[in-house]
Order: C-alpha cells, then structure tokens, then sequence
C-alpha cells in the first residue's frame, strides 16, 4: 500500500445567491470534505461571493476526454434547426 | 488604581480588547507565504485579518472615549510595549502549525464565549462590536477545532507534537480569567464581562473537542499572568513591536 502524501483534490461549486446555480469556481486540496469545505469558503468566498458552498471530490467526477471534441460536439454545429428561432412569437405573448 | 475614573476604565478596557485581536493577529500573519499550502495560508490571513479589525474598531471606540483626539493608529503603533494589555497568549510565538493551531483554538473558544457576552454589553458601541466580532470568532472556532481534532486524533506524530503544544501553552491560559481593575469598576454598570465566570464554560468547551481529538486536558496549574493587568509581557513581545512599529516609529505621521 502507498502512502498519500498529497491531500486530495476538490472541485468547488458556489452559488452566489438565492435562485442561481452552484457553479464551478476552482478547486482545493484538504484532507477530507469538512476540511475541503472550509478551505473553499476561505479561498473562494472572501469577497461575498457565495451564500452555498458544495465540495465534491475531483475524482468523482467523469470527464468527456478533448479527443473526443469532433465526435461528440461537432455533429451538432451544423444543426441550426435544433434552436428555437424558426417559431413566430404572437404579439400578445410580448417580449420572450 | 483607587481614583480610575469611569471614562478611563473603558478606554483602557476597549483597548485592551482591541490588543487581544491586533497582537494575536500581527502574529498571525507572521504566516504570510510560510503557511503549510495556499488553503491554510489564506485561512489563517482571513482570520488574522478578522482579528485585527476588531482591534480597528476597538481602537476607534478607545479614541473616541478617549477625547483627545488620537486615533486607531496611536494606539496600534505609538504605544509602548508596557501598554499593550494583551493576554499572553497571544502574542507567544507561531512555534510550529500545531503550536499556533492550538494558540488559536484556546483564544477562540475564550473569543467565542467572551464575545457572545460583549454583545449584551449595556454600552451599545461595545455591544454591537460585540455581536460582529461573535460571528467572526466562531469561524475561526471550528476551523481551529476541525484542525486540532485532525492533529490530535491523526498520526502518533502529529498527536504528541499537538499534545505537547497544548501542555506548553495551558500556563497562559488561566490569565484570561482573571479580572482588572478597569473589568471589575464597569461591570457594576453592565458594561464589561465577567470574565472569571466564563470559566467553566471554556474548560466544558475545551474539553468536548479535545475528547473528539483524543487529547488530554492539562491540569490547572500555576498561571502566567502579567500582559493583562500590568503590560508586563513575554521576552518575544518586543520583537513584535518593533516589526509592527517600525514604520510610524522609523516615518512618524507617515500614511499611504
């Protein structure tokens, strides 16, 4: 068995306020969650920038891999149809 | 100290309060660029930014109680060292992660109860510095309980070094307790905390996490009392002034 010498790694989500997403802002290394949450709420929220935190580990996280950009997005650049531009918006709906 | 009149009392308590928060946070920030990893560093320079403005605003109350027109910066850079009333606690040095983990874990559990009493200070300045600062030194209450819970209950290493910085730091401990002369005159009016009867309450706290974290509660012992009451310091303190001075002494008036 080897030993971790490196506290391991956290993705860090912060919502900034009532009603928005957690988003991604950065990430930390400490020694478990309790530890990981208080480090991000030192590093990423010193400026009022969160009323949320959530810490995950980094390798719970599956990632698609930049090889696979051509395959998996680029099919869709072409398909214009898939947005919802082509629909008349009736006059009483207003502003959309 | 029979003729300390009322008004020089609470300038000499507010300040007082306010020496606790600079010096401990001076020593803090000591840390700058040494901290183990970027986490801690920005943890212990958010704290030690806490605690010094705390000792802003006490400063300012002090002044202003005062009426002799000195301000913040007077009392943080052109006092002498016998004047600073500072626990010693906080300003013994860093030492290593342990010993400054477990300096401020005893300062924050005394912080967190003192100040939650502040808040009901019948003076409203005091009270609201009070009420502020509790929400402050509860963070930096559980980040340092989370630490030494880590360290005591981690390696055999890392619980015998955190055991012997707590057994080398409890002979400070006993001064926060006791009572000045400026602390007993303003507590007839309700505006000062009794600090003697926080005690038991910080000796309950201590030992809950110190429980979690495997660690033995030193035994009350003989306490070291001097900064308090007297500003009779530690043999380090004077290197903390003359880092923390330097500039007003060395360019007096100067500001950027």
């Amino acid at each position: 068995m080897t030993e971790e010498k490196e506290w391991p790694l956290w993705e860090v989500f912060i919502r900034s306020k009532a009603g928005l997403d957690h988003k991604h802002c950065g990430s930390v290394h400490a020694s478990d969650a309790e530890m990981a949450m208080e480090s991000a709420r030192d590093v990423y929220t010193r400026r009022s920038e969160g009323i949320s935190i959530w810490v995950v580990p980094s390798n719970a996280i599956t990632a698609s891999k930049p090889e696979d950009k051509e395959s998996l997005f680029e099919p869709a650049d072409d398909k214009i149809y898939r947005h919802p531009t082509f629909y008349d918006i009736p006059q009483g709906a207003g502003k959309m | 100290m029979a003729d300390l009149s009322k008004k020089d009392a609470l300038v000499q308590y507010a300040a007082q309060i306010g020496d606790n928060g600079l010096i401990i946070g001076h020593r803090m920030s000591e840390w700058c660029f040494r901290a183990p990893t970027i986490e801690m560093e920005m943890a212990l320079m958010n704290s030690a930014l806490d605690l010094i403005g705390q000792a802003r605003e006490l400063y300012s109350y002090a002044a202003t109680a005062q009426g002799e027109g000195k301000t913040e910066d007077d009392f943080a850079y052109l006092r002498d060292e016998q004047d600073f009333r500072n626990a010693l606690l906080t300003e013994v040095p860093n030492g290593d992660w342990g010993d400054t983990i477990v300096r401020l874990f005893l300062m924050s559990v005394y912080n967190k109860l003192f100040f939650s009493a502040l808040a009901d200070s019948k003076d409203a300045e005091l009270a609201a510095i009070g009420a502020k600062s509790l929400k402050e030194v509860t963070y930096h209450l559980r980040f340092s309980s989370e630490w030494m819970i880590r360290l005591g209950d981690g390696t055999s290493e890392s619980h015998n070094r955190v055991q012997k910085s707590v057994d080398n730091l409890w002979v400070y401990t006993g001064e926060l307790f006791t009572m000045t002369d400026a602390e007993n005159l303003l507590l007839k009016d309700g505006i000062s905390v009794d600090v003697a009867a926080l005690k038991a309450d910080w000796n309950q706290n201590i030992a809950q996490v110190f429980e979690q974290a495997t660690l033995t509660v030193p035994a009350d012992g003989w306490a070291q009392l001097g900064g308090k009451a007297d500003g009779v310091h530690t043999e380090h303190f004077g290197y903390i002034i003359a880092d923390m001075q330097y500039m007003q002494r060395r360019y007096p008036g100067c500001e950027w």
